[in-house]
């Protein structure tokens, strides 16, 4: 049966979005676009839908669960801790080895290698051996022929645990000197000589919350033995490096032996960086035990008990400053709650130092980073990667120092941004050079009309009455480049088949963002073909070695680079090749919309590979790429950590009921800075995802531990990312108008993380609407989450 | 026990399928036996819509289209009607349906993993409205889409294909041949593993003969029961084909809801006779849940923090029960003995919710305080219903969620207003009474003390509304009030 009739014609079919621009279009109706479209026949600029979307949307585009599976395929299931802290005496799997279709199970035991992940600190057992140390530690695995025979049995494990003492807070660890990593101090100048020098001093204290990645595609492995010792891994992982060198070192083998593959990623957001090791590592040991290809598909409930979130933070503060909120001296200590082990706690708490001063000159200062170690997941990276627990301390100091002084908080903002001339080095001794700060906080002071809203507000508030409303802007200057610098370099193939189609492959890693479309468009345009002659193909270990995690927004940068150097070196071959036969010079050789042109003649891209594939010419090419400038001392985290800033600015509105704490954000205006964007559309994706991703960190997803430290939130019924209903219905974002000062591929910026941290704008206007309805003017030192049951408290 | 043969029609050709137990649910028949993955699973317990697939019944001679969560659906719960997934919207050809079009030129998906679930509740929008004539609004967009969670875009530009994919070259489904094919699948006999009667009487001698078979309806909870608690269910008794309790019947004072009648369409008619409980109907989970979840299921659950208890009992809804014996009727609040145990014997099925029609001075609110606004459950409900006489209390119905083992009404309160002036004051008793009622809980989704200060403060929001004060609800700040 034809399941529907279909009709064409004008009456439906036309009108903007019909057929007509059905082929190309910047942004629907209805939107602001940031960047009106030129037409230069160039893939880099335009707003190329994804490059899977059509796949997507008609739910051909396969993640690992989606993989045909092999015949003899088992499946496993977790065996978790139900303890926080325990002796771990032994594991009685009998009742569970006694029920239908399980194969057994795999313990510590059973691991070839090194029974501790390859992580860098090596503090992580693959499966708990002596102790558990968080509910929800993975003891090791049911492995079964179906998922829920697998998952049913693996709750009739018994292990045998005598509880200890567990620590659950960052505070309780700080007290008793229990930490994952050593301390961090950073300094400038004289802290505590400047405190007693300021005209005006504030003592404050601050918890912020973690955040669950909610990644909609839980952590997945499939491990599929090969011959002759040889292992093939599909892992929905941003960094397939890792899990090649993670799964070759818990099999004893070398890191040849083991190839890891992902085409994409139902969502990563950091999640999926080092997490997906463990996966991939519990996968393979069950596979190489059984002799048989085993897939492990967490449970929601299991990821969320056993992955790590955003760290936590807890932070102590006394701040110095002067008449005009100009601030003049800042002790800081952060404690990041990091867990059970280090992961990447390190990195994590090195960048919150990092970006403590966010967009503002601290003169005197001095910061204490604590790696605090608890009882709980071992908290990893997440969008932002610590950066985001270091603005919004000093969002928060300076919103409290405006209440203080009765000044308007932009105007403090304003009051300490960084200098371009002078006041522009920055606590790690970095000169800020590509400045931006101040004139685009001017436009969207100007574009969002702040002022004269802040006097709405104002009259608004001085009604009294149930509702009271909050405004507020702040900025973000977030550093581009992976703070452990080695990261810093990729690289990609690029294949030109002998009709002219192209293929590119790269370290990279598709979670959603757009790389592959972005590297697709470089590429294109590198060649001079139309973007749709471009394939881009799965993450590979055996095609790109050695690559950087796909992360600190740097996918891009990094393999966009690399993909363009592989691309001019196949186009310079091909452009020697051509000024042989026409006799000009190769520079004078141009490649552009799908023709190859000389000063003699005009051919075609297909004509030209024909010809040069059958003189022998190499089609295809490697790139690399490592980016210049960047170095630094990592005892004292000074130096230039940072090839170049992101920057951007977001003025939110927001009403609370001061009856139940309830909250809604109002209206939500955004500047970001991306260079020259490379996919407007994309970019813009980045910019609203992140704005609202942050929005759900600082309002409605609270991560509950209870006194027993059981994550009593852990599935989308009790821990609550934003919804449909959750966006403002004024949501504007423009783009900053000028291209990256540093050269940077296609003069872009990168901008997975930095737009995050804008929604620290909301919790900033949710604390103006506090204190605009308490008698005292304070925000009473809200934490975050702003969830209503915290704003009512705040209110009292 | 093995189960009878589950048919549906998929992509104009019948599925047949042999062998299917009983709590085999139809995220696993699509993935697993059919080696279709489109479809997702994101959370499976129907709290992310990434598994949304589209359903078609007959109803009232016309398809009724329901977007549902397929991960917490029992597959044999669909037995006789069609089913569209993701795979089966495009043409022969390859080209997409507006839906599916519209999300590509919108820029909506970015990951890709929660957008089948969003193509399908697009699919079900179109089809409900765009093949109608209706608009879809921003509004709608956002109702309709709250039970799909995106955690890449931000939801701005799906909620823009959502308004856009009426613009786009119309597809049709052939009605007329589906209804066809549809009425073809005559029901088979109920026998073994899953029984799904289609008249009260056959359901009455069911339960009668199988007391041990687990009831179910929507399985929107009990669904759970197998994903999260591993449950397997030897026998099942599913409510949703009983003809009988599929309607909602009008009578003189009261209307009638059948237990088997979805959680949208029961609103829908509570709403139709009370338009001041739409926000409330909305904010019930998402579509999707309340597309496939009865409202007689979440009597008959019973959870404390339910949100259809509080209202029904505000309201002096009455239930049914009813069995081979014969039936007995009681007030809501009578069914509940305990956290999550009732009343019924084990030959008893609840039947139908009789709720009185509004009487002319009624003033009714119902509010719900969650973390999140849409599709999120409440930490406090708290409904209160007072008819308005000169100023006096003459009739006072106040129910309550999330304060107790079980849904309440509140006795103390209401006793505190009955025949008393309507004032400031007469409302602080009330809320002073709420308060000592209810010792509620502190769990993961607010401690004790909140809940029990709110619980007042929502008696203080409803004294104001009560006055007609405007603008203290977040709900009704629209962006004109602020202005431009």
């Amino acid at each position: 049966m034809n399941m529907r009739d279909k009709e064409f014609n004008a009456s439906t079919g036309g009108g903007p979005g019909g057929p007509a621009d059905a082929g190309e279009r910047n942004l629907a109706p209805g939107t602001d676009s940031p960047h009106a479209e030129a037409d230069t026949g160039r893939a880099m600029g335009s707003s190329r839908p994804h490059e899977s979307a059509r796949a997507q949307v008609a739910g051909s585009a396969p993640y690992v669960d989606d993989i045909p599976e092999v015949k003899g395929t088992l499946h496993a299931a977790p065996i978790l801790s139900s303890v926080a802290h325990g002796k771990l005496r032994g594991v009685d799997a009998a009742a569970a080895l006694a029920m239908p279709g399980v194969r057994g199970v795999v313990l510590a035991a059973d691991i070839p290698g090194d029974p501790m992940l390859a992580t860098f600190v090596g503090d992580e057992p693959i499966f708990a051996r002596d102790t558990v140390q968080h509910v929800g530690q993975v003891i090791g695995l049911v492995v079964a022929d179906t998922v829920m025979q697998a998952r049913r049995a693996a709750r009739k494990v018994q292990p045998d645990i005598s509880p200890l003492a567990p620590i659950l807070s960052p505070r309780d660890a700080h007290a008793a000197k229990s930490y994952v990593l050593p301390p961090v101090t950073v300094r400038r100048g004289d802290a505590d000589g400047a405190l007693k020098q300021s005209v005006h001093t504030m003592t404050g204290h601050l918890e912020v919350g973690g955040q669950e990645h909610f990644y909609l595609e839980g952590q997945v492995a499939y491990a599929l033995p090969l011959e002759q010792d040889q292992w093939w891994i599909h892992s929905s992982t941003q960094h397939p490096g890792e899990i090649q060198h993670w799964v070759a070192h818990a099999l004893g083998l070398e890191n040849n032996a083991v190839t890891v593959e992902c085409r994409r990623m139902g969502g990563g957001f950091g999640g999926k960086e080092t997490q997906a090791g463990h996966l991939a590592v519990w996968a393979a040991l069950a596979a190489r035990k059984f002799r048989r290809p085993v897939k492990l598909r967490l449970d929601r409930d299991d990821d969320f008990m056993i992955t790590g979130k955003r760290h936590p933070f807890a932070y102590d503060y006394t701040v110095g400053y002067d008449g005009s909120g100009l601030v003049t001296a800042l002790k800081l200590t952060m404690l990041a709650n990091c867990g059970f082990s280090a992961d990447l706690s390190g990195p994590v708490a090195d960048r919150a130092i990092f970006h403590a001063d966010n967009a503002y000159f601290l003169s005197d200062v001095e910061i204490v980073s604590y790696r605090c170690k608890t009882n709980t997941q071992s908290h990893t990276a997440f969008r932002g990667f610590g950066g985001p627990q270091g603005v919004i301390v000093i969002e928060a100091i300076l919103g409290d120092i405006a209440r203080r002084l009765g000044l308007d908080s932009l105007d403090v903002r304003l009051r300490n941004l960084y200098g371009v001339e002078d006041r522009n080095v920055t606590h790690y001794r970095m000169k800020v050079e590509d400045n931006i700060l101040h004139p685009l906080i001017m436009q969207l002071e100007r574009d969002a009309r702040y002022r004269e809203r802040r006097a709405e507000v104002a009259a608004w508030n001085a009604k009294g009455g149930v509702i009271r409303r909050g405004i507020a802007i702040t900025p973000v200057k977030f550093g581009i480049s992976f703070t452990a610098t080695f990261f810093n370099q990729a690289g990609a193939l690029v294949h030109v088949y002998t009709d002219g189609s192209v293929q590119v492959n790269h370290g990279g890693t598709e979670m959603g963002q757009g790389l592959n479309t972005k590297v697709a468009q470089i590429v294109a345009d590198e060649l001079g073909v139309p973007f749709e002659r471009v394939r881009s193909t799965a993450a590979d270990t055996s095609k790109v070695p050695n690559a950087s995690a796909t992360a600190a927004s740097s996918g891009t940068d990094l393999n966009g680079r690399a993909a363009q150097f592989a691309a001019r070196n196949v186009r310079d071959n091909l452009a020697a090749f051509v000024s042989g036969l026409d006799g000009c010079g190769a520079g004078a050789v141009s490649f552009a919309g799908g023709r190859v042109t000389t000063p003699k003649s005009t051919r075609s891209f297909d004509e030209v590979v024909k010809a040069a594939y059958a003189n022998r010419i190499q089609l295809w090419s490697d790139g690399f790429y490592r980016t210049p400038k960047i170095h630094y001392d990592k005892a004292t985290l000074t130096g230039r950590p940072f090839y170049y800033f992101a920057y951007g600015a977001a003025c939110s509105e927001v009403a609370i009921d001061t009856l139940t704490g309830e909250s809604r954000v109002l209206k939500v205006d955004i500047l970001h800075d991306v260079g020259t964007s490379l996919n407007p559309a994309i970019d813009l994706g980045q910019i609203e995802g992140g704005f609202v991703q942050g929005m759900g960190w600082l309002t409605t997803e609270q991560l509950v531990w209870n006194d027993k430290g059981l994550l009593a939130t852990h599935a989308p019924s009790t821990y609550k990312i934003p919804a449909t209903g959750d966006i403002p219905a004024h949501f504007k974002v423009s783009f900053w108008h000028e291209a990256n000062r540093e050269d940077n591929v296609g003069g872009s910026k990168a901008v997975g993380e930095p737009p995050f941290m804008l929604a620290i704008s909301v919790w900033e206007a949710l604390r103006d609407a506090v204190s605009g309805a308490r008698a005292d003017g304070s925000a009473a030192g809200m934490p975050a989450p702003a969830t209503a049951e915290t704003v009512l408290r705040a209110l009292r | 026990m093995e189960s009878k043969t589950l048919r549906f029609i998929r992509r104009g050709e019948l599925v047949a399928l042999d062998n299917v137990p009983p709590a085999r649910t139809l995220l696993e028949v699509l993935r697993e036996d059919l080696a279709c993955t489109g479809t997702k699973e994101g959370c499976g317990e129907g709290d992310c819509g990434a598994c949304t697939v589209v359903l078609g019944e007959v109803e009232g001679g016309a398809l009724r289209y329901r977007a549902i969560n397929s991960c917490i659906r029992l597959a044999h719960s669909v037995d006789g009607m069609a089913l569209w997934t993701v795979e089966d919207l495009a043409a022969g050809d390859g080209t997409l349906h507006p839906a599916q079009e519209a999300m590509v030129r919108s820029h909506g998906s970015q990951c890709g993993f929660c957008t089948p679930g969003f193509v399908m509740s697009l699919f079900g929008m179109y089809q409900n409205h765009v093949c109608k004539g209706e608009a879809v609004t921003r509004e709608l967009a956002q109702e309709e889409l709250s039970g799909n969670l995106c955690r890449c875009t931000g939801y701005r530009p799906i909620l823009e294909a959502a308004q856009e994919m009426a613009k786009l070259p119309a597809v049709r489904v052939n009605e007329k041949a589906l209804r066809a094919q549809l009425a073809a699948l005559r029901p088979a006999p109920d026998a073994g593993g899953y029984m799904r009667p289609a008249s009260l009487a056959s359901l009455l001698a069911l339960r009668a003969a199988h007391p041990q078979a687990q009831v179910v309806a929507g399985c929107t909870d009990a669904g759970l029961w197998v994903t999260k608690m591993h449950m397997e269910f030897a026998q099942v008794l599913d409510v949703t084909a009983v003809e009988e309790l599929r309607r909602v019947e009008r009578f003189a004072n009261h209307i009638a809801i059948g237990a088997a009648v979805t959680l949208e369409d029961a609103y829908g008619a509570l709403a139709a006779d009370r338009p001041q409980l739409k926000t409330f109907a909305n904010r019930f989970a998402g579509l999707p849940v309340r597309n496939s979840g009865t409202l007689g299921g979440n009597v008959a659950n019973g959870s404390p923090i339910g949100d259809s208890m509080p209202l029904l009992i505000a309201l002096g809804s009455s239930i049914v029960l009813m069995s081979a014996r014969g039936h007995r009727e009681m007030p809501l609040e009578d069914f509940y003995t305990g956290y999550r145990k009732n009343v019924l014997a084990p030959d008893e099925v609840l039947a139908w919710i009789k709720v009185p029609l509004p009487r002319q001075d009624e003033f009714l609110r119902a509010y719900k305080i969650s973390k999140r606004y849409d599709d999120d459950i409440s930490a406090v409900c708290l409904v209160v219903n007072l008819a308005l006489q000169d100023g006096v209390v003459a009739q006072a119905g106040i129910g309550a969620g999330g304060v107790a083992a079980t849904p309440v009404r509140a006795v103390q309160a209401e006793a505190a207003l009955r025949g008393k002036r309507w004032t400031a004051d007469a409302a602080q008793a009330a809320a002073a009474s709420l308060r000592a009622q209810f010792q509620p809980i502190s769990d993961m989704r607010a401690s004790a003390a909140y809940r029990s200060e709110v619980l007042g403060n929502l008696m203080q929001r409803f004294w104001l509304e009560s006055q007609g004060v405007q603008g203290i609800n977040l709900e009704s700040i629209t962006i004109s009030e602020v202005s431009a």
